[in-house]
């Protein structure tokens, strides 16, 4: 599992795809007719204000929630909504990095990397010998993880934020997705572990797989992004190829965008 | 940094250790003031033929408390599945099917366990009521189906023994009671489920944090509705235990088990918040309840005092684990103590006695 992954078959043009999604918690609308897609070999950059939607719909597209209505596609088939699950989006290889919480406090390392796709026997019983080892395999690699004692049998509650960030990475790492979901990665790092981040992106590239990044840093996602795509309360509202806008201009518009919603929640 | 060394002394990784260190203690204290009870061998044995259905039950539990649930219905599945194996003991016995009545008993009790069980998880996992609550109503709900199905009668069922299933579940072998063997492998099967199955995983997952769970891909709803399934048969099996080895059936039986089966699984370190749980604690804790009750009116207290020296060794137990687990607190006790011993003012004791008592005086 660990050499250079093959890249997905050429046989798709999207490796997801949503139409008119749209999704309600009570009274709040967090998605409204989201028209999204991600290419077989493409990173997107999701940028927008707190509250935008953002972790809304890349939950969505990774199986933790169901939209209220809208359609999905994984690489162009339409997704069954009951039937599509974290599980499912795990067998279709898309991974996510989750923006909160996705590991077991009181749970060792070796049992939070494999968790919902244990190495079973086929009465289900763990390989708990095959799981540690590749469990410390990745912690010698993990982003975020200066090797500071941190074992296999190392509990969560014992990290800190920025290791816990490079295990929930590490995790995705090592699982070679065709599609990587990172939800806020960077928040609790180091600058030399941006760094990583960043070129652990890049490499997706390479592979000819694709990323959705999502990041308040826009310089951070403005190098390495293909396109960068803007929500702003529940909808789309912009679409740019790398280069179509400087770095500049697109904070000048992130910024009109803010004051827009500070001035139209005022009126 | 100030991380546990990872080579953890040797006590430590033996699951259990303190715990079952407790019950020796406590039976050497016994030795001492009963010697004529407790150096004989035939206590033992009683151990063995009445705690098994204690223990079958501490296990179950063990994995429910494991996903941070609870089941307070498993009194009413003693009763009701006993009943179930007593009916047709009793009186499939007389009819052409009395060569498998015994069979067939054991069955229906396990079967009418997992329906027990079964709504139990409907209701907690696809309702979302809280487990506390739903399946307390289930306690009351299948008592009274019980109560009524049976007409309140009892049965006497001393011709069980001329059934199979009582020879292979609660028979001798030599003296030894084969539902001690039963008890065990149930426990040891549970042990294995918890700590090196997907479902035991699963289940430590969502004691931890639900949502989590959900994230990394676990159905959360429907492990719950498998893990209160797996308590309704624990229970139905530890009924059939207990049904058996009386050679009776009454329509309140289990009811005495409720709080002797919690105090066991909490005694043996099981965590209340979920998550963290061990089905090695929880069979010790069944054997220290045992004793205690056997203990206590050896010794020549009277039975009076058998709840009151349980709770005593209920808190006790809880304390222990707690500083077991949390070094802080530890550390903090023995600066207290070792404060209190030198009678010194303005050591550091002195600080954490005041942080202790400013926490008392907060209102
Ligand atoms: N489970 C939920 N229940 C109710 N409302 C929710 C829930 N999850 C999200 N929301 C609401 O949906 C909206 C979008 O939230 P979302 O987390 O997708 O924003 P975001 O773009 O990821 O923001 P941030 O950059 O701060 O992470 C917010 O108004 C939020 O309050
Ligand atoms: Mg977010």
């Amino acid at each position: 599992m660990n050499g250079s992954p093959a890249a997905p078959a050429a046989d798709f043009r999207y490796i997801v795809r949503t139409e008119k999604l749209d999704m309600t918690f009570g009274m709040v609308r967090a998605l409204t007719q989201v028209d999204f897609a991600v290419g077989r070999n493409e990173i997107v950059g999701l940028i927008g204000d707190n509250g935008a939607g953002k972790s809304t719909l890349i939950k969505v597209l990774s199986g933790v929630l169901r939209p209220t209505s809208g359609r999905i596609w994984v690489r162009d088939r339409l997704i069954d909504p009951d039937d599509y699950s974290v599980r499912m989006a795990h067998e279709l290889r898309i991974e996510t990095v989750h923006q909160e919480k996705s590991l077991g406090e009181k749970q060792p390392l070796w049992r939070n990397m494999f968790v919902g796709r244990q190495i079973t026997d086929r009465f289900g019983f763990i390989r708990i010998k095959e799981e540690r080892a590749i469990a410390d395999r990745m912690l010698r690699t993990a982003i975020g993880l200066r090797g500071a004692g941190i074992s296999v049998d190392s509990t969560v509650r014992d990290l800190s934020g920025g290791e816990r960030q490079g295990i929930a990475i590490g995790r995705a790492m090592h699982f070679e997705a065709d599609l990587i979901v990172l939800d806020e990665p960077t928040v609790a790092l180091a600058v030399s572990e941006v760094r990583k981040v960043l070129h652990f992106v890049e490499t997706i590239k390479q592979s000819g797989r694709a990323c959705i990044y999502i990041e308040h840093n826009l310089a951070n996602v403005y190098d390495v992004a293909d396109r960068l795509v803007i929500m702003d309360r529940g909808r789309l509202v912009g679409d740019f190829a790398r280069g179509q806008m400087s770095l500049n201009d697109l904070t000048e518009h992130m910024i009109s965008l803010h004051e827009e919603r500070a001035g139209g929640t005022a009126a | 940094m100030a991380r546990p060394p990872e080579s953890a002394a040797w006590y430590r990784r033996i699951e259990g250790l303190p715990i079952i260190a407790v019950l020796a203690a406590l039976i050497v204290v016994f030795m001492i003031s009963a010697p004529h009870v407790f150096l004989n061998a035939r206590i033992y044995l009683a151990f063995l033929s009445d705690v098994p259905p204690l223990l079958v039950l501490g296990a179950g539990l063990t994995l429910v408390v494991a996903a941070g649930e609870i089941d307070l219905s498993f009194p009413s599945v003693v009763a009701f599945s006993g009943y179930l194996l007593a009916y047709c003991v009793h009186e499939l016995g007389q009819t052409a099917l009395a060569p498998v009545a015994g069979w067939l008993g054991l069955v229906a009790a396990l079967a009418g366990g997992a329906l027990v069980g079964w709504v139990n998880g409907i209701l907690v996992a696809r309702l979302g009521i809280p487990s506390i609550i739903a399946t307390l109503a289930m306690q009351f709900f299948w008592g009274g189906i019980t109560t009524v199905i049976s007409g309140g009668l009892s049965y006497s069922l001393t011709e069980a023994d001329q059934f199979a299933v009582w020879h292979v579940l609660v028979g001798r072998v030599g003296n030894f009671p084969m539902q001690a063997v039963w008890a065990f492998g149930f426990a040891a099967f549970t042990w294995l489920i918890l700590n090196r199955h997907r479902f035991g995983e699963h289940l430590l997952f969502i004691g931890d944090n639900a949502a989590v769970a959900r994230v990394v891909g676990v159905d959360v709803e429907r492990e719950k509705v498998r893990l209160f399934v797996a308590m309704g048969v624990a229970a139905a099996f530890a009924s059939v235990l207990l049904t058996l080895e009386n050679r009776e059936f009454f329509n309140t039986q289990g009811g005495g088990y409720l709080l002797e089966v919690m105090a066991a699984v909490f005694i043996g370190g099981t965590s209340v918040f979920g998550g963290q749980a061990t089905v090695v604690g929880s069979v010790a804790g069944s054997f220290i309840i045992g004793l205690v009750e056997a203990g206590l009116v050896a010794t020549g207290l009277q039975g009076f005092w058998v709840r009151a020296v349980v709770g005593i060794v209920f808190i006790a137990a809880l304390v222990f684990h707690m500083l077991m687990d949390q070094p802080a607190r530890r550390a903090a006790l023995f600066r207290m103590l070792r404060g209190r011993a030198e009678g010194r003012e303005g050591s550091p004791s002195a600080h954490s006695m005041g942080s202790f008592s400013s926490k008392g005086g907060e209102k």
